[in-house]
Order: structure tokens, then sequence, then C-alpha cells
């Protein structure tokens, strides 16, 4: 029964060995393994499409709501130390250094990395993966390479967009509606943020998240069990562990710039 | 039939094209609007040293200023190893270059509760008089105000009468 029981841990740890094997592999294979650019750019742009535009919506107004609401909490808790002038710092400085990366990345895994997971499992259950295979097409390189490099490309981008709608979502509710004075929001805001150390991190942080995001996705599709159930599985598993992961990295990398 | 299929191929590439436009722009009003060049990153600078008696809560990157308007960066404090005084590191921009060497240094605060900075009082200018360069020292500085030993000292002369 022990032995038994030994097996199974085995078998199990083996397949989780495996399993990490093969994401790396299509992961390297994936970002060194563009065909010819006069094929790929194209498919790209097709996929930016998808992933990037399609997104715009949900990122603009999740992005304008998340400002007008940190601007009205910070405003409540400032004001009783009247320090209401430094709301915009704040805004600029929680949102540049996490809340943009972070909750781009958790929108992204929802609303374009579940997507795509479903998008590839379905061509791998109906056979359409086999098939490139059978034209000796690869389907690395025909349809997985161009989904990935659209999400690390769109999600940067993403997060600009959105941090830029979020801080003047503050702005809208700081100066609009609670009468904060227009150039003290701008003005301390400028002093207080610096580009090297916090747009910078913005940036570094979206990309490192994008790669995560995608690569997750992308994998869970190519992986999955070719049946509805596998494809569901696939689609939940992506959301679960891709935020899972963009949360304990987020902790990582802020500790190892910030700290 | 292809002929739509172009069409619509076109579409997504503007859109497309549109979205990068869309991201570019929002990255250059982030840099323009809401963030400032660090004075230490790029510019041309001068490094000058300061020791004070006691840099209070003097911080690096603290801001250089005269008069209000931001001349450098702190880039150090460090203890000086024979005396133990402490040793602020001073890097001025370069456009600043015609500091005399009478100048006094000094470490204020912003409002009641706000940062400390150094601020610059430049000095006068008569013939033998140096200009402060790359790694001189200010000798004429005033060090932080610390409440605490104002309070201390107050209450202690009103116990003398």
């Amino acid at each position: 029964m022990i032995a038994n029981y030994l097996q199974r841990v085995g078998l199990r740890t083996f397949n989780v060995l495996a399993t990490m094997g093969h994401a790396v592999l299509i992961y390297l294979k994936v970002v060194f393994g563009f065909s010819r650019l006069s094929i790929f750019i194209p498919l790209l742009v097709r996929q930016m499409y998808v992933v990037g535009v399609q997104s715009l919506l949900i990122i603009l107004v999740s992005g304008l709501f998340i400002g007008m609401v940190i601007a009205l909490q910070g405003y409540q808790v400032l004001v009783s130390y009247g320090a209401e002038g430094s709301l915009g710092p704040m805004v600029a400085l929680s949102l540049l250094r996490e809340l943009g990366p972070v909750v781009t990345a958790l929108l992204f895994a929802g609303r374009a990395g579940s997507a795509l997971t479903a998008e590839i499992g379905l061509m791998k259950a109906t056979e359409q993966i086999a098939s490139l295979e059978m034209m000796a097409i690869d389907p690395l390189r025909r349809v997985i390479a161009p989904r990935f490099w659209a999400g690390l490309i769109c999600m940067p981008m993403l997060a600009t967009v959105f941090t830029l709608v979020a801080i003047y979502g503050g702005k809208f509710v700081g100066v609009d509606w609670l009468g904060l004075d227009k150039g003290t929001y701008w003005s301390l805001m400028q002093a207080s943020v610096e580009w090297q150390q916090d747009i910078g991190s913005m940036l570094i942080k979206s990309v490192v998240f994008a790669n995560v995001v995608t690569w997750v996705a992308v994998f869970r599709g190519y992986h999955c069990q070719p049946t509805s159930a596998g494809i569901s599985k696939a689609t939940t598993d992506t959301v679960v562990q891709a935020s899972l992961i963009v949360l304990g990295l987020d902790f990582v990398l802020t500790a190892l710039m910030f700290g | 039939m292809d002929r739509k299929k172009q069409l619509q191929q076109r579409r997504i590439e503007i859109a497309v094209g549109l979205f990068v436009v869309l991201a570019v722009a929002s990255l250059a009003i982030l840099s323009i609007k809401v963030a400032t060049w660090g004075m230490t990153g790029g510019q041309d600078t001068y490094t000058v040293y300061a020791r004070f008696d006691n840099i209070g809560g003097l911080k690096e990157r603290a801001p250089i200023k005269i008069g209000g308007v931001v001349i450098g960066r702190v880039t150090g404090i460090t203890l000086e190893s024979e005396y133990y005084t402490p040793v602020v590191e001073l890097r001025i921009n370069s456009r600043y270059s015609e500091l005399a060497e009478t100048s006094s240094a000094s470490i204020l605060t912003s409002g009641l509760l706000g940062e400390q900075y150094v601020g610059i009082t430049p000095g006068f200018v008569i013939d033998d008089i140096a200009m402060l360069t790359d790694g001189d020292y200010i000798t004429d500085t005033k060090p932080a105000l610390v409440l605490e030993d104002m309070i201390g000292q107050f209450l202690y002369s009103q116990s003398d009468d």
C-alpha cells in the first residue's frame, strides 16, 4: 500500500515537472521562433486587434472609475490632516507603481487571456492544430507566436493608457468635483513623480506581467484536454493562475525596486 | 469577396495603428505632465560637499534650492570617518556653476510638516574669491533645526527663572 502511494506521488511529481518543462520549451520556441517577417507581421497585427484594441474599452472604463475612487477615498483621509494638496502625488504614485500594471494585468487575464486559451483549446479540440501539423506548418509559429507577441506588445500599452485615464479620473473628482486647486494637483504630482523610478517601474512591471499572463494563457490552451470540459478547465486555470502569479510577482518586483 | 476581405484587413490595420498612436501619446503625456526627469540623470552636474552638525531628517534625493528654485539633489549622506560629522554630497546642475565659495548651505523644512531640503544662499563675490568647483566643501553651514532640541532648550531656560 505504501509502495502504491509512493508510486502515485512519484507519478504526479513527474507530471508536474513534465508540464513545467513543456511550458518552458513552448515559451522559448514562441519567443525566438518567428518565421519570415512578411508572414508574421500581418498575423501579429490581426492578433493585436483582437487582444489589444478590443480590450481598450474595458481598460478605459475601469481606469476612469479606479482613478475616481482613489481620489475620492484619498481626499476623505487627507482632508482631515489638511493635506488634500497631496492628492495628486497619491493618485499618481499609487497608479504608476502598483495599480496601473497590476489591475491592467488582471483585466487582461480575464478579458484577453481567457479568450486566447479558449480559442487555442478549441482549435486543438477540433483538430485544426493537428491538421496544420499535417500540412507541415508549425502551429507554434503560425498560431501561438503571433498571439503571444501581440499580448506582449499590447499589455504595456494598455497599462500606459489605463494609468493616464485613471490620473485624469482622479483629476476629475479631486479638482472638478471636490474643488481642489488644479495647479496644486498637477504641480505637486510633477514634483514627486520621477520618470526613471515611477514610469520606469510601471513599464518594467507591465512587460513582466505581459509575459506571464500571455504565457499562461497560450500554454493552457495549447496543453489542454481536447474536450469541452478540458477547455473550460483550461480557461478557468488561465484566469486563476495568471492572476495569482501576477499578484505574487508584483510583491517581488516591488520589493526589488523600492525595497 | 476578396475585395471585402482586403477592406476588412485595412480597417483592422487602421484600428491597431490608432491604438499604437494612443499608447505612445499617453506615454508622452505621462512623461510631460506627470513626471519630471530626475536632476541626477542625463544633465551635466557638479558635486560639492557640505559638513553639517546635524542633518535632521534630510534624505537622499532631497532637493537643493536657491530662493525656492530647485538647482540639484542630495546624492549621498555619509559620516566623516574621523570626527563623525555628517557630510552631505550635493549634486548641482552645471547651469548654476557660478556659486562663490562664500555661499552658505542650511537645512530647511518646507512648511511645518514638509520634507527637508538644502537651501543655499549665494555668497558675495570679490576679486580673490573663487567659485565652487567639483569636490569643494561649503564651509559655511547651518544645521537642521531639531524641534525636540528646541523644546528642550525652551524648557531648560524656563526652569532657570
